[in-house]
């Protein structure tokens, strides 16, 4: 492993995506985090750990900044939370522990936890000091992580930490799966993600990139390993499913996010329509305002009420300049070669409930652009073809079905967790399962050991 | 009936003051230009940074104490006398008293315990035009290793025969200025009162040491890698500055017109001293932190305050809070207070809650949604339970209304509830709590008449040396 060039040097970061992209909630300076730190209550039982998927002590690494002990406060976050550097960008605290926070009943104003939290891992990580903890004796025990994304990282921390050998498999060149390619680089610059992973590589975790894992692999290594843990996300965004979209000129929003992460895109056109309403919608329409497009719209077929954004992004994609339009669905891409235009046709609700098209209500949205965030398909087919002695591993829906406790499939030798068993939710989500699983892993082992 | 329009004017051992705001002796007085930019602030009076034979300083000489991100709350000097000649200073007196006949100043003194020194230097602030005379008997460190300030002040004879010295000669009233660092105010209040003195101001600066350089392990303040200890003052002291200023007010031997000083900072702590019995009030650290200007807001709060109460001047509300301070003994132990929890204003922070079970008696607890009253719950179980529980982040649309946020109401889970049968009423709950009224302390004792220890005994109920058994659990 000493030999690996460390993933944060194996980037080039593009200067007009790091100009386009700063900060959108900027780093405290001590003289600011003191003082807000100073301000949380220290709750008993605080409900901004229990809203926190991972349960991080807030008020005890809150009280931590205040007294000056940072290394302890980076070292409670990192017991909880072995990505607790990306959390603190990445998460929505305004639904999960800022949300929570009590001071919304008391002074109005919820204590910053997020950038409280970016405050003492940005100074753990400018200390220069090591990952603070230290891998469990070694049991001999291993475990094949698929998917090097925040759930398999989560799980490996934890693996590792009780001494069991941690082998992770991923498709892309580099690890931390939608951590590193898919959050707004105004959020969690990739490079931040590369160097979080880093840290965590100290436990000693082996990394197998660019290997792609099929059924006939999949059967490979469980014979290899004590476990095997499943943290594969999701596939690809779903098509339309209209003319046209095979057409240049049409992508999607993790394309579009991964490309000007990566550094392979740096401009877009001027007219761009974004097609969905989630949160990687507008992720991918303030890329575009960002890269340069003139004129951003979302459409989306149902109403405001019933987007799957938050409503803090919306506002942030409306404070950028992004329009909505909303109750529209497309009916066809246009263009020769290069799409030029997305054929949209108005919805309305029926005495049912359903919704219709509106007949001769349809019309053209010129774009030069056109990106889809109708949500991801899963990619556990592969799956349904794996049987071992034990059983097999039960989907539903294309979701990978857990014991949310342990992470254990219905075959038990096999765990999962992340967006493959949740359908997509947040890198703080995934994290805790990873954590879970990489626990009920070991305790599951254990059981067996003494069993055996 | 329209109430009297309050004044500040008011009179201190004969000397009229226009309000009794003065500044204490310190280096906010350490020259004429100063004082008279502090008269033209609003200050009433000033004593003079104390005055005898120049003195060499230190560098540095300040320190604090900063709590929760708030500078000041607790200020350390150990800046000696004025470094200025005594001719200087008292040509500056002059000038002052010639341009602000009005205003009181006052002449702090110091200097080496002959009878002869002390009637020179009476006799020349006296004629510089000081009010009045101060005695430095309180300084704590530097001058206290040359046999003067809290060095006097710590011996009763001393400062007896010192004060008796200056009334010898002097025409003005003579205050005298108590050091804290004794374990008995009352004795050199005795002392002084004995000598002759006219007033007392108290108190003077505690001996202290604010705080050791975690990376140096030099103390503060760092005088070439050492420091000496030094008086301590500012809203810290404020509570063993009342407890003094009401030891001497109680005491019939003790007892003079007083000038209270300690931790004075807005006209919320001048009222508490007032109506202890201080006729005067003097700061120093608050203006150090803020400038002359805070006067302004001591003025304007305190006459306000007085025109909501009714009181015309200081002396309608001097001394009103003495006869409420009493022995314990005198205590009435039938008073029985418990806390209620207004759930319509509590945010669910559950500090109650942890104070009750880890600093008080066990009897608040987090049992509102269990179906029976559950006291065996204990905060390890509670954060156990809690630390099993799954959250996943919400979804607008599939999970509305999963979190809290702006409007939301407290969950009636988070809310804690009073055991009222076991609660002892120490306040403790009310006292941690962050919301203004959420906890109330209220009163439960019906039909009990009032009965102290000190009744008990005397009834022979209880012989005087034995402890009472107190029960949290019956």
């Amino acid at each position: 492993m000493s030999d690996r060039v460390p993933f944060p040097q194996q980037i080039i970061t593009t200067p007009e995506v790091v100009e386009r992209f700063g900060d959108l909630h900027p780093p405290l300076d001590r003289q600011a985090a003191v003082p807000e730190a100073n301000r949380c209550l220290y709750c008993f039982d605080a409900p901004c750990t229990g809203a926190c998927p991972t349960h991080i002590d807030v008020p005890g690494f809150i009280k931590k900044i205040a007294s000056g002990n940072l290394s302890g406060s980076a070292r409670t976050i990192l017991d909880a939370n072995i990505l607790g550097a990306s959390c603190s960008r990445a998460c929505p605290v305004e639904v999960l522990c800022e949300g929570a926070c009590v001071m919304h009943r008391y002074n109005k104003q919820p204590i910053q936890i997020a950038r409280l939290q970016r405050f003492a891992m940005d100074a753990l990580y400018e200390s220069g000091a090591p990952l603070p903890f230290e891998p469990g004796p070694e049991t001999g025990s291993s475990v094949a992580l698929i998917g090097a994304g925040p759930a398999s990282l989560a799980c490996a921390a934890e693996l590792r930490r009780r001494g069991i050998r941690a082998t992770l498999y991923d498709a892309r060149p580099l690890p931390g799966g939608l951590n590193t390619y898919g959050i707004a680089e105004y959020k969690l610059p990739l490079v931040e993600s590369l160097r979080e992973i880093e840290m965590l590589s100290q436990l000693g975790v082996d990394f197998h990139f660019e290997t792609t894992i099929h059924a006939a692999a999949l059967a490979e290594l469980e014979r290899k390993h004590d476990a095997v843990f499943l943290g594969i996300g999701l596939g690809a965004i779903h098509q339309l499913g209209v003319d046209g979209e095979k057409l240049s000129g049409v992508t999607n929003a993790l394309d579009l996010i991964a490309g000007y992460k990566s550094g392979s895109l740096t401009t877009v056109p001027a007219r761009v329509v974004v097609v969905g309403a989630g949160n990687t919608a507008i992720d991918a329409a303030i890329a575009a305002v960002r890269l340069g497009a003139a004129e951003v719209h979302i459409v989306y077929r149902r109403g405001l009420e019933q987007m799957s954004a938050f409503t803090f992004e919306y506002q942030h994609a409306k404070n950028e300049g992004v329009k909505f339009i909303w109750h529209v669905q497309p009916m066809g891409i246009r263009g020769d070669e290069v799409a030029d235009g997305l054929e949209l046709t108005k919805l309305v609700s029926t005495e049912d409930g359903s919704i219709v098209p509106e007949p001769g209500s349809e019309f053209v949205l010129k774009a030069d652009l056109i990106v889809l965030s109708i949500g991801q398909a899963t990619h556990s087919n592969f799956l349904s073809e794996h049987s071992s002695k034990a059983g097999k591993i039960q989907l539903e829906r294309g979701r990978i079905v857990i014991d949310r406790m342990t992470g254990q499939t219905s075959d038990p030798k096999f765990f999962a967790g992340g967006d493959c068993t949740n359908g997509g939710r947040e890198v703080v989500d995934a994290v805790a399962d990873g954590k879970r699983a990489g626990i009920g892993i070991a305790k599951w082992l254990e059981v067996r050991r003494v069993q055996a | 009936m329209s109430k009297p329009k309050p004044t500040l004017a008011t009179t201190f051992c004969g000397i009229q003051c226009l309000n009794p705001f003065w500044l204490a002796s310190a280096p906010p007085t350490n020259c004429g230009e100063q004082i008279m930019r502090a008269f033209d602030a609003g200050w009433g009076g000033a004593v003079w940074k104390t005055i005898g034979e120049p003195i060499t300083n230190v560098s540095s000489r300040y320190s604090s104490i900063d709590w929760e991100g708030r500078r000041m709350m607790g200020f350390n000097n150990i800046e000696l006398i004025s470094d200025r000649p005594i001719e200087v200073n008292l040509q500056e007196i002059a000038e002052v008293k010639r341009r602000y006949p009005k205003h009181v100043v006052i002449a702090s003194l110091m200097v080496e315990s002959k009878r002869e020194s002390w009637h020179d230097i009476v006799q020349r602030a006296e004629d510089a035009g000081a009010d009045g005379l101060e005695l430095n008997f309180g300084c704590p460190h530097g001058m206290s290793e040359r046999g003067m300030g809290s060095a006097v002040g710590q011996v009763p004879e001393y400062c007896e025969q010192i004060t008796g010295w200056v009334k010898e000669k002097a025409r003005t009233p003579v205050i005298v200025k108590l050091t804290p660092n004794i374990s008995d105010i009352r004795i050199p209040a005795r002392a002084a009162k004995r000598g002759g003195a006219d007033a007392l101001s108290a108190i003077n600066t505690i001996n202290s040491i604010t705080g050791i350089d975690l990376d140096t392990f030099q103390p503060n303040p760092n005088v070439d890698g050492k420091s000496s200890h030094g008086g301590y003052c500012g809203p810290a002291v404020k509570p063993i500055a009342l407890n003094m200023v009401q030891q001497i007010q109680a005491d019939p031997n003790s007892v003079l017109p007083l000038s209270g000083i300690g931790g004075i900072g807005s006209w919320r702590d001048a009222a508490e001293f007032i109506l202890l019995g201080c006729s005067t009030v003097q700061v120093c650290t608050a203006a150090m932190h803020y400038g002359y200007r805070i006067v302004e807001d001591i003025q304007d709060g305190l006459l306000n305050w007085m025109a909501e109460k009714g009181f015309a001047t200081i002396e309608d509300f001097r001394g009103l809070s003495l006869p409420n301070v009493r022995e314990w003994k005198q205590l009435n132990l039938n008073y029985q207070i418990v806390a209620r929890i207004h759930e319509d204003l509590c945010i669910g922070c559950q500090l109650c809650y942890t104070a009750c079970w880890d600093g008080a008696h066990q009897c608040i607890h987090l049992d509102r949604v269990s179906p029976v009253a559950d006291t065996t719950r204990t905060p390890g179980m509670v954060e156990a339970e809690s630390a099993q529980r799954i959250s996943t982040t919400p979804i607008p649309k599939l999970d509305a209304g999963a979190i809290g946020g702006k409007n939301s109401k407290t969950p009636l889970e988070r809310v804690p509830r009073v055991d009222e049968h076991h609660c002892v009423g120490c306040n403790l709950c009310s006292l941690v709590c962050p919301v203004e009224n959420c906890i109330t302390m209220e009163r439960i004792d019906k039909d009990l008449p009032f009965e102290s220890w000190e009744e008990r005994v005397a009834k022979g109920l209880i012989s005087s040396g034995t402890g009472e058994v107190m029960s949290t659990n019956t």
